[in-house]
């Protein structure tokens, strides 16, 4: 039990401090962070990544939604296919999924041309897959959660009853 | 020409918080520990619901005591939550905030001269609504070592046996006491040997942290005596829509609609739909801020008791009232803090008595300024105690 409420705070903000966690929970620091262990050495937490809005950096970062259809064999199932895709460092994200189309690929580059590049060169040409369709993010709202852009005023007076 | 002041209107103090809300206004890094409200949105689904009903041009009066079904779903919400059963048709009316319901209650049994007395430290609106009624206000402290809860001794020895009228309100604002039922019945019994009628604000009800609310109208015999409060404000965030509701028996809420009926006529009607929706839908963003609240309590308790300030175990709503450290008033360390650190929190004083020495923390606040927030108090207290 609070196994699962550390790792709902964690999920919130994973930076939170095992004291501030232990004082949000009532437990005691080092319960929290033998919680922390547990959680990582089964491998529920698998890392701990900040959430970011691109879009405030001068940087460009250009990240693509990709809709994957592939076409399996007696030899090729999705985990095979699924496997020679994710070693790609390009991949941040990839899941199969119900629906019109089998994987959901998120992938990110510096440029609109590396990730076309990429998809044209290294995805497209993998022989299950049949089709590739590629949505380039133009804004993203929410990440993770998280709703990004500016945060909205606190509007509420400094003294109410 | 100069206005001739009611004499009701002159004998009520301008309210304690505005002097600190000027100072606060000088600086623009305060962070406000002062709020009585949810920093949370309303549920989407009530905001939907309202959006809607405008999009339909719901938009005229409705029933005075408000549209049918939204009387149903409050009946079998308080039925479902609190084992309180009211009739929908008779003994229910919707207002505008509780702070109306409180308000109607006053003026519908309260005569000049009678005494209302009220459990105290307490909402700051209960006494300006007595002297606005006529009435006279009998204060009941109580105290930090019974856990600000009011007992049948601190009852007698303000003489509430001869008073008209009790108020409670549990979860209470400011302390964040509670009074579980077997704290309950004997004021109960009190209640009904000296023939008190009950006012009982339970808007904070479903902000009860440890073990479940009870509500002062279940016990035997306390139904007929009993007016109870409640509304969305709180445990919806849904302030600024201003909705309420009054429970009692059906010829004290007929009396109090009749006041209702010629002052307000229906409560908002938006806000009725948006009511609706909260409670057929909403539960789980209700559990889930409810959550979040009690997180915070944890950690705003536990940052107290490091910094050594001494703090009440607050069980409900979403404050907390730590006591001042020696050398100070709770005036004085409001305004210090305030404009060495720029936090601001409400001296315990204007919840009257009972709330000196101690201060108002609200912790309906997202938990980076709260934590930034108790950083400069401890930096304050370390200077300066
Ligand atoms: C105890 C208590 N009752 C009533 C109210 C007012 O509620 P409403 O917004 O429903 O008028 C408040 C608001 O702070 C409160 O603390």
């Amino acid at each position: 039990m609070s196994e699962r409420e550390v790792l709902e705070l964690l999920r919130e903000n994973a930076r939170y401090s095992t004291a501030d966690i232990a004082r949000m929970t009532d437990l005691e620091e080092d319960e929290v962070e033998a919680a922390i262990e547990e959680l990582e050495a089964t491998g529920v937490v698998c890392g701990y990544q900040a959430v970011v809005d691109w879009d405030k950096l001068e940087d460009e970062r250009v990240r693509a939604e990709v809709e994957l259809n592939v076409r399996l064999d007696r030899e090729t199932g999705y985990d095979d296919i699924s496997q020679r895709l994710a070693r790609f460092p390009q991949v941040k994200a990839l899941r199969l999924v119900s629906g019109d189309y089998d994987f959901d690929m998120e992938v990110e580059g510096d440029s609109i041309r590396e990730v076309s590049q990429f998809i044209s060169e290294k995805v497209a040409p993998v022989p299950e897959i049949t089709q590739t369709v590629t949505h380039y993010v133009m804004t993203s709202y929410k990440e993770n959660g998280i709703e990004l852009g500016d945060g909205e005023d606190d509007e509420r007076l400094s003294f109410s009853p | 020409m100069t206005f001739e002041l009611s004499d009701r209107v002159q004998t009520v103090p301008p309210s304690g918080i505005r002097r600190f809300f000027e100072i606060a206004e000088e600086r623009d890094d305060v962070i406000s520990l002062g709020v009585g409200e949810p920093d949370f949105a309303t549920p989407w689904a009530a905001r939907d619901a309202a959006i809607t009903s405008l999009e339909q041009g719901k938009t005229s009066y409705t029933a005075n005591r408000g549209r049918r079904d939204l009387r149903e779903a409050i009946a079998d919400y308080v039925a479902d939550r609190f084992d309180l059963g009211y009739d929908p048709d008779e003994e229910i009316i919707v207002t505008a905030g509780a702070s109306e319901a409180v308000d109607l209650a006053f003026r519908a049994f309260v005569d000049p001269g009678d005494t209302v007395a009220i459990a105290q430290p307490s909402y700051i609106s209960y006494e300006p609504g007595v002297i606005f009624a006529g009435g006279e206000v009998l204060p009941v402290p109580t105290y930090e070592e019974d856990d600000f809860r009011l007992t049948v001794e601190g009852l007698e020895e303000a003489g509430a046996d001869e008073a008209d009228m009790l108020v409670l309100c549990y979860p209470n604002n400011p302390t964040g006491a509670i009074m579980p039922a077997e704290d309950l019945e004997p004021i109960a019994e009190f209640a009904r040997e000296h023939d008190l009628t009950v006012l009982s604000d339970e808007i904070y009800a479903e902000l009860t942290y440890d073990g479940e609310h009870t509500s002062i109208a279940s016990f035997e015999g306390m139904r007929e005596r009993t007016i109870v409060f409640n509304g969305f404000s709180k445990a919806h965030a849904m302030t600024g829509l201003r909705l309420g509701y009054a429970l009692g028996p059906a010829d004290a809420i007929a009396a109090m609609n009749k006041i209702h009926q010629y002052t307000m006529l229906s409560a908002p009607t938006t806000a009725q739909y948006a009511a609706l929706e909260a409670l057929d839908s909403c539960e789980n963003d209700v559990r889930e801020m409810v959550s979040q609240y009690d997180r915070r309590r944890q950690f705003v308790l536990s940052r107290f008791r490091e910094i050594g300030m001494d703090v009440f175990e607050a069980k409900g709503a979403f404050y907390c009232f730590p006591e001042v450290p020696e050398g100070f008033t709770a005036e004085e360390f409001a305004e210090e803090v305030l404009r060495e650190q720029g936090v601001a929190v409400v001296p315990g004083d204007v919840f009257g008595a009972g709330g000196d020495g101690h201060l108002r923390i609200s912790y309906a606040t997202g938990l980076d300024d709260l934590r930034e927030a108790l950083a400069r108090i401890e930096a304050f207290v370390d200077e300066h105690a």
